[in-house]
């Protein structure tokens, strides 16, 4: 008795898949109950919601409910990963795609004041195939050069999309043509900001950690002070920077001219470089204590002098966990770059402050999604090059 | 990487810290030549002992769901029902990493709407990652002799799991708990910009008026709170990870 329960659970796991039902649930409860897309005739006022059936025209409205009841069967039943990966693209591609058709397909013709917005339906049916397909991407392992090619598969495509105009119709857009020159100068400057601290970091933190590990009464200090850095929030230190940098700019000639001010980017600079030294002299010290003391002596046995040891043995052995520690900085400077908006630094935070301050979502949304897209972006080609460096390494990082 | 400050160090920042908060005129000659002529060199449109006790609140409230929220997570993925959980989990816990908090709180706004709601939800979120990485690891590099001892000694594994695992992973839980909590004190200032009520209020309002002491003793309470807390819970880990490996 008791075994053919078991036997039967068994048979039951055999068959459905136990991510799948939550996938599968989220799907259905996307697509049928919850709203595909928000309907505003200006920009203020309350949106109203509209079904998938509601948004799209019937052909493409059916077309879309047959995808996702297939898409959720596909990740019910034990299928394999491959074919759940491709059921995922297909199914985020057709939302991609109609989410812009229902723009059109919503706004009455010739309304420049009617707004059309992603629903929490269309999220939720996002997040759905996304996690089937980060579960499909998981169980392939992929190696690094695939998954770069897969980054660039998708880049290229949503780019397309963008450059066809196929999402002007949605209200994102209509505020992005609404500044989109705007758009691009912050851009510049938070793309600016995040890696030329992450530049500078490099250049004072690598030196820097090659000393604390040459100098072991130094090591600790060092480490001390960056790690107090750290539990300054930032919107404190970019404001402490103000009165230094406000200091400099006034008494110490020429400073003014090479763009050191107060208040903008500069100080968003300093605390973005100060944040950034902690992972990239910790990471230095400790990836250069992690080079086996074997390879050191033969060095040392060949009568490599101490600099001949840095270049050719320690540094390059050292290198993928350096690299970790520049992919932290990377990520977290991209993060943190939209608080400099606060004081006048600029960036994407620009446009995410401002849609708080007006409640206006779709303004959060064009400061925030570039803001993760390039942060999600820089994590998955730095967590390659990373696998990339490591020889012989069959455990990396799916992210 | 240990952050350990003499003891008395310690006391000193503390005794400071409840001074700055209690009696923060005392220190007011020290912020005056800070700010221009006229403005207030102490924050005055608010009680900064209750804006840290908000702060702290709002912090404690957040890790102690994500803990709860991570932990359990964390048990599932590693019994055999939720195995399969596993490597999705990890790959999620990485994705997840890479949302700027500035971005999840903005985006909580338009759901949870202003105040305190949105900056709890963007807290836990981020709260999570720390804890549930650290979990997962406690729980995956027990001793297998442990566990195969505590399975001859017929525990069912329930029992296995309050008793021997859970006790074992505390400390690295613990590791966890100790780098959200200080991640979230500092980036729950960030909910001021949508009117929550912590410190971040004492620093925003200094951006605006261009008042470099409330910048200063904003930030400032918040990193003293950060080593002092983070000392605390480091030194209960000592003592709970010297007890277990007895």
């Amino acid at each position: 008795m008791a075994i053919g329960i078991i036997q039967e659970k068994e048979r039951l796991a055999f068959r459905f898949d136990k991510l799948g039902v939550i996938i599968s649930i989220l799907a259905l409860y996307g697509a049928l109950l919850a709203p595909f897309a928000t309907y505003r005739a200006n920009r203020i006022i309350q949106g109203e919601a509209r079904g998938i059936m509601e948004a799209l025209p019937p052909h493409l409205g059916y077309g879309l409910l047959f995808l996702v009841v297939a898409g959720a069967a596909v990740a019910l039943l034990r299928t394999p990963a491959l074919f759940r990966m491709a059921m995922a693209l297909a199914a985020l591609a057709a939302l991609a795609g109609l989410i812009g058709i229902a723009a059109d397909h919503l706004t009455p013709p010739e309304n420049s004041y009617a707004r059309v917005s992603p629903a929490s339906g269309f999220w939720v049916l996002v997040f759905a195939f996304s996690l089937l397909l980060t579960d499909a991407l998981t169980r392939l392992h992929p190696g690094p050069g695939l998954r770069l090619l897969v980054l660039a598969g998708v880049l290229v495509l949503a780019g397309s999309m963008l450059v066809a105009g196929r999402w002007d119709g949605l209200s994102i857009m209509k505020e992005y043509a609404n500044r989109a020159d705007l758009f691009w100068a912050e851009a510049g400057r938070h793309v600016t900001l995040a890696l030329g601290s992450l530049a500078a970091a490099t250049v004072v933190g690598l030196p820097l950690g090659i000393l604390c590990h040459r100098v072991e009464r130094l090591r600790a200090g060092v480490l001390n002070v960056l790690n107090a850095i750290q539990t300054i929030p930032s919107i404190a230190l970019f404001g402490i920077l103000i009165a230094p940098l406000g200091w400099i700019a006034a008494n110490i000639p020429g400073a003014s001219a090479v763009g050191i001010r107060g208040i903008g980017a500069a100080p968003a600079f300093v605390a973005l470089f100060l944040y950034s030294l902690l992972p990239v002299v910790a990471n230095t010290v400790v990836g250069l204590a992690g080079v086996p003391r074997a390879a050191n002596d033969a060095a040392r046995g060949i009568g490599m002098t101490d600099r001949q040891r840095l270049v050719t043995i320690e540094f390059p052995l050292a290198f993928p966990v350096i690299l970790t520690g520049i992919r932290i900085v990377l990520v977290q400077n991209i993060g943190l770059a939209t608080i400099a908006a606060l004081i006048g630094g600029g960036g994407f935070g620009v446009f995410v402050f401002q849609g708080v301050g007006q409640t206006a979502m779709d303004l959060v949304l064009l400061g925030a999604i570039p803001t993760v897209v390039l942060a999600f972006t820089a994590a998955i080609v730095l967590d390659a090059l990373i696998e990339m460096t490591v020889p012989n390494s069959s455990q990396g990082n799916a992210a | 990487m240990m952050f350990t400050l003499p003891n008395l160090f310690r006391l000193a920042v503390l005794v400071v810290l409840l001074a700055f908060l209690l009696q923060p005129a005392w220190f007011e000659a020290m912020l005056t030549p800070l700010v221009q002529e006229n403005a207030p060199a102490i924050y005055n449109q608010g009680s900064l002992f209750w804006l840290t006790v908000l702060h702290l609140r709002t912090v404690f409230i957040a890790t102690f769901a994500a803990t709860v929220v991570a932990v359990s997570l964390a048990i599932i993925v590693t019994r055999k029902a939720g195995a399969e959980f596993l490597p999705l989990s990890r790959s999620l816990v990485n994705i997840g990493q890479t949302f700027p908090p500035v971005a999840v709180l903005a985006l909580a706004v338009p759901i949870y709407g202003f105040g305190e709601k949105p900056t709890l939800i963007a807290l836990f979120l981020y709260g999570l990652l720390p804890i549930f990485e650290n979990a997962l690891t406690g729980l995956t590099t027990l001793p297998p002799t442990v566990v195969e001892a505590a399975r001859g000694a017929g525990m069912t594994g329930s029992q296995r799991l309050i008793r021997i695992e859970l006790p074992l992973a505390l400390p690295v839980i613990l590791t966890g708990v100790r780098l959200s909590v200080v991640i979230s004190l500092a980036t729950a200032t960030i909910g001021s910009t949508v009117a929550a009520k912590t410190l971040g209020e004492v620093i925003i309002a200094g951006l605006q008026s261009n008042n470099l002491a409330f910048v200063l003793q904003g930030g400032l309470i918040v990193a003293a709170l950060a080593v002092l807390i983070h000392d605390a819970l480091q030194g209960l880990e000592r003592t709970l990870a010297g007890r277990v490996h007895v």
